[in-house]
């Protein structure tokens, strides 16, 4: 069994709260065990290994490996305290409250305000537009870039203006909860950067979750920072699980496990 | 060999460039001479067509060819009315694509968001092979089974009282049941089109909208649809212009009547069907009869060629590059 150590004083308010999760696609186990909690208004960053199962994870907090056919969660997982996976609670509903952010940016083939008024349509937002569109943007710190090609096609624009784009998107809809997967792999430093910015400005209202392999910018982003690792079973599969769970300082510069010092120092595997 | 490069063990690498190359050039002329022979032959019927066209209008004026209401070019009183043939084609055409549309992009949509991978693995290949059915199993289809079909439903409507009357008689040849089943025809080439449009619209896409609490119906229709409009659109363009070339079935159910309107009950006869008759019948190579089935044909060639220009552009202008 592993050890997971938690500093309890940090653990305000838990938004969400994994007990114990086990994902399986098929019939393979692919992560076990996991038990966090995701506290209010703070910057959480999953890091390890690929294939480990963080991505899993966080797909299960809005319910997206719903959508994969293969995938089944055992175990408990609570939003403010109520089970996500009751049969009473709706995965569509609970996708509006916990958005997510993707590896690649997924822009929809419509005009940029359109790809932000999406959202608001689709969840019966009865404000005004004009007005959503306009502060999702600034949030998401990209209205100055495109205030004036509000018309053009969200796929016009450069990868890291794409990424800031769904998260403005996905702030539209006035989540709680931020679930970003990897959101700067595919983006240059520069465009990182800007997005980390972004979430630390973001972390003042909403819960973020963000999984990352830049070791500086879980450092540098997280409050709180998973580690997950994989280890193989006798059948040959790689099983993920939760190595530690601490401050990001805590992390980074003092482990109790080995295989977390080994990994953010950089001498894994 | 232009260069000789210096070479370390020239003993042992002795490829033979000179066969090797002269191998590729036998090749190449072969593909060549294929290419060539194709595009010749498409040349050739183009070159044909625009020949006996101009021969055909040295013969009756353009004006009149346009603007003509009567199409009787076997008859003691010759009439050029083009426009008697291109509504009857307009009129099949336009059944079979209101018929195959909807038919042919529910099934599209079912099968690339609804069904599993396995039936969409076993339904996928029984469309296209569909589309393979030769056009005479269709025509006749038309004629001896869809004709009387509507026949005896008419005949029911028309016991009702009130609206018993305004039911019209419905003839043995007619555009109605030429349509439809033409629509069913090309039903599996919009599908079947249409489906890989759709089910090539990238996941990352449909998880986007999920992700912003969209339900299965918002994403497909709000998403996935528009994303594939382009793709859509031209397996649509295409099978309007299979529809207005299709010969086996208009003639056989249509009937040979060139009649203008838009009436789909009564015989009309579209411009395949005239030629057709025409290239039936014994015209002597050369008289004005002959010229005009190329007359008929080079309309037919300029409309698909503008509809297939249109879905081109329409492609280009509204194509998504996901990459
Ligand atoms: N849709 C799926 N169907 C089957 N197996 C899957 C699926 N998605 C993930 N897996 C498996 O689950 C395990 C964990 O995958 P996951 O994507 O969560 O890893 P990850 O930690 O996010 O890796 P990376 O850092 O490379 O993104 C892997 O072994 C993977 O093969
Ligand atoms: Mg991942």
């Amino acid at each position: 069994m592993t050890q997971v150590s938690s500093s309890t004083e940090l653990v305000t308010e838990a938004v969400l709260r994994a007990q114990g999760v086990k994902v399986y696609y098929g019939t393979n186990l692919a992560v076990r065990d996991v038990t966090l909690d995701i506290p209010f208004n703070k910057v959480v960053a999953f890091i390890g290994p690929s294939g480990c199962g963080k991505s899993t994870i966080l797909r299960c907090f809005n319910r997206m490996n719903d959508l994969v056919a293969s995938a089944r969660v055992e175990g408990k997982i609570t939003f403010h305290g109520r089970d996500l996976y009751a049969s009473n609670i709706d995965p569509v509903e609970t996708r509006r409250r916990i958005g997510m952010v993707f590896q690649k940016p997924n822009p929809f083939p419509k005009s940029i305000f359109e790809n932000i008024a999406f959202g608001a349509r689709i969840n019966g937002y009865k404000g005004d537009m004009n007005e959503l569109v306009e502060d999702s943007l600034r949030r998401a710190a990209l209205w100055d870039e495109v205030k004036d090609q509000l018309q053009e096609s969200g796929l016009a624009l450069s990868g890291g203006q794409q990424q800031r784009l769904c998260i403005a998107r996905a702030i539209a809809i006035a989540p709680e909860v931020i679930l970003m997967d990897e959101p700067c792999s595919a983006l240059d430093p520069i465009s990182t950067l800007k997005v980390e910015e972004l979430i630390q400005e973001l972390k003042q209202q909403y819960t973020i979750v963000i999984v990352t392999h830049n070791m500086q910018q879980a450092s540098r982003v997280s409050d709180l920072t998973a580690f997950y690792n994989a280890e193989a079973t006798e059948g040959g599969n790689k099983v993920g699980y939760l190595v530690e769970y601490d401050r990001t300082e805590v992390i980074f510069q003092n482990p109790t496990q080995q295989a977390t010092q080994e990994y953010v120092s950089g001498r894994f595997g | 060999m232009a260069v000789d490069l210096p070479s370390a063990n020239s003993a042992l690498w002795q490829p033979n460039r000179k066969r090797s190359k002269r191998v590729q050039f036998i090749v190449k002329s072969i593909f060549a001479l294929f290419a060539i022979v194709s595009i010749a032959t498409t040349a050739g019927i183009v070159l044909t067509l625009i020949y006996e066209t101009i021969a055909f209008f040295g013969e009756v004026s353009i004006i009149d060819y346009l603007t003509d209401t009567k199409w009787t070019p076997l008859f003691q009183s010759q009439k050029f009315g083009i426009i008697v043939l291109i509504s009857a084609t307009f009129l099949t055409s336009g059944i079979a694509i209101i018929v195959a549309l909807p038919l042919g992009l529910l099934s599209a949509i079912c099968l690339s968001e609804y069904a599993s991978p396995e039936v969409r693995k076993v339904l996928k290949p029984i469309l296209e092979i569909l589309a393979g059915v030769p056009s005479v199993v269709y025509g006749y289809f038309a004629l001896l089974f869809v004709t009387p079909l509507l026949q005896s439903l008419f005949a029911w409507f028309a016991t009702f009282p009130v609206i018993g009357l305004a039911v019209p008689e419905l003839e043995g040849f007619n555009a109605l049941s030429a349509g439809i089943v033409l629509g069913i025809m090309i039903t599996p080439l919009v599908a079947s089109l249409s489906e890989d449009a759709i089910y090539s619209v990238p996941q990352s896409l449909r998880d986007g909208s999920y992700a912003l609490g969209a339900t299965k119906r918002e994403t497909v229709t709000r998403v996935v649809l528009p994303a594939a409009l382009s793709g859509i659109v031209s397996s649509v363009i295409l099978a309007i212009s299979r529809a207005i070339g299709e010969t086996m079935t208009v003639t056989l159910a249509a009937g040979q009547n060139p009649r203008l309107g838009l009436n789909p009950f009564v015989p009309v006869m579209t411009m395949t069907a005239f030629i057709v008759q025409v290239s039936l019948g014994d015209t002597p190579a050369g008289s004005l009869a002959y010229k005009t089935i190329y007359a008929v044909g080079m309309t037919l060639f300029l409309l698909t060629l503008v509809l297939n220009l249109f879905s081109f552009w329409f492609v280009r202008r509204f194509r998504e590059k996901y990459e």
